[in-house]
């Protein structure tokens, strides 16, 4: 683990399956992509005032990006850091898309029921997000805007969006560090454009560190200046 | 670009949006709803919430995934985050508007320009105390990723996004069906800070036909 001095605990999300973390300030959180083609979609909360959540326009417009990688942060909607991408092999990841729901998977992959196909059934990402989500109090008025770790959309000139294939190898990870306690919902569902029309969502591994405490040379606080204002914000908060 | 046959003689409701102000409205399911863009490169923050169940809402990023195009023009369809059509963009003279940019705040205000900018009007603000009123059943939790008519937030292939000048110009306006009862929430952008209103928020005017 690069940012991590020490491993508190590891795990896998199978595929198709979603895991609510606590993250609390300082962990880091390493999610690798073992066999290649994973899509993690996750979704961000302040845990101690859930009211206050990943924003995807404040994180897109603060840093002037459509993707996601090593260097860049991710905001909550009061101007504060709740993670920052602190490693990344796979250099892009898509802050812009949704998620896959229960009519969504239906169409795309058929017909599948629990009664018929045991825990082998497709899974949607949204009814894992209401799921994990009710867990902590939190329901459909909190489910906002995803991240979609592993996978790559890029937008051409016209504003068409085309889903990348292949973006993520087998051996791939992304490594977050939770600048404020937050609670992380992770979801292994296909990506809502990717193009393969078979059922066929990936497992990841996850690893929950303790990361080196950002200092005042931290690249992702130094990556812009807006950073430097996100994490003044940050530390405040937590004085 | 698609222009209107509607008149605007014939309107069922007509109001002016000062600068920097709120409006919040119930628009019936077939009724059509204008904004006109009266002064020109004003950024209208907009946001919809079904009637029936607020919980039900607009969803930028449903939007643009289902018609894998992040700009709206005429032939949108606004999706909702259980993915039902909202309203549909029937006419647009501007070509295009944002829905990744969202909203601005106080406290991404502070990110973006400095931390002593938190005492500026932000559109946030204004979205909070359009829904403040218990009777509509919406808090801040409820205030999403909302819709930039007339802004221009071009995003490149390499993975930019910048904030550029409004392609809009006086009178240029955008009209929606819609396709459910819907309450919709504007916050006229009062930015100073960026070329979103070209650094002059002007008041803009919206219009529903029955």
């Amino acid at each position: 683990m690069s940012t991590a001095e020490v491993c508190l605990w590891e795990d896998t999300i199978e595929a198709g399956a979603s895991w609510a973390l606590i993250l609390r300030r300082g962990n880091s959180l390493r999610i690798e992509d073992p066999n290649g083609g994973a899509n993690v979609a996750a979704m961000f909360y302040n845990f101690d005032c859930p009211v206050e959540r990943y924003n995807m326009p404040d994180t897109l417009k603060a840093q002037h990006i459509a993707h996601l990688t090593k260097g860049f942060v991710l905001y909550s909607d009061m101007g504060r850091i709740l993670c920052s991408i602190t490693d990344d092999s796979c250099g892009w990841h898509d802050p812009l898309c949704s998620h896959n729901d229960a009519a969504a998977v239906a169409s795309k992959y058929g017909a599948s029921s629990y009664q018929t196909d045991r825990n082998a059934w497709h899974r949607n990402t949204r009814d894992n997000f209401l799921a994990e989500a009710s867990k902590y109090g939190l329901g459909l008025r909190d489910i906002g805007q995803n991240v979609n770790f592993f996978s790559k959309v890029v937008v051409e000139e016209s504003g068409a969006m085309i889903f990348v294939p292949g973006n993520s190898k087998a051996g791939d990870y992304v490594e977050l560090r939770a600048e404020m306690n937050v609670l992380v919902i992770l979801d292994t569902g296909q990506h809502p454009l990717d193009p393969n029309p078979v059922y066929d969502p990936r497992p990841v591994r996850f690893q929950v560190g303790q990361a080196t405490p950002p200092g005042p040379d931290d690249p992702c606080r130094i990556s812009r200046s807006e950073n430097e204002r996100g994490f003044i914000n940050t530390e405040r908060y937590f004085l | 670009m698609t222009e209107s046959r509607l008149a605007p003689d014939a309107a069922s409701y007509s109001s002016v949006v000062p600068a920097g102000d709120f409006w919040i409205h119930e628009i019936k399911k077939g009724q059509t709803f204008r904004i006109v863009d009266l002064e020109g490169n004003q950024a209208v923050d907009t946001l919809f919430y079904s009637v029936r169940d607020t919980s039900e809402r607009y969803s930028a990023q449903d939007t643009i995934c289902a018609q894998a195009n992040i700009y709206l023009t005429t032939g949108t369809t606004l999706i909702s985050n259980l993915r039902n059509p909202m309203l549909t963009i029937v006419a647009d003279t501007c070509g295009r508007h944002d829905t990744l940019g969202g909203a601005c705040a106080q406290e991404s205000n502070q990110v973006r320009y400095a931390i002593a900018k938190r005492h500026m009007h932000a559109c946030r603000n204004s979205f909070l105390l359009a829904v403040a009123p218990p009777s509509w059943n919406l808090t801040k939790r409820d205030v999403t990723a909302n819709i930039n008519f007339f802004m221009n937030v071009p995003v490149t292939p390499d993975g930019k996004l910048t904030f550029e000048d409004g392609i809009s110009e006086a009178k240029k306006y955008v009209e929606l069906r819609a396709e459910m009862d819907v309450i919709c929430v504007i916050s006229n952008c009062p930015q100073l800070n960026n070329p979103c209103n070209a650094y002059n928020p002007t008041p803009v005017q919206v219009l529903i036909w029955d």
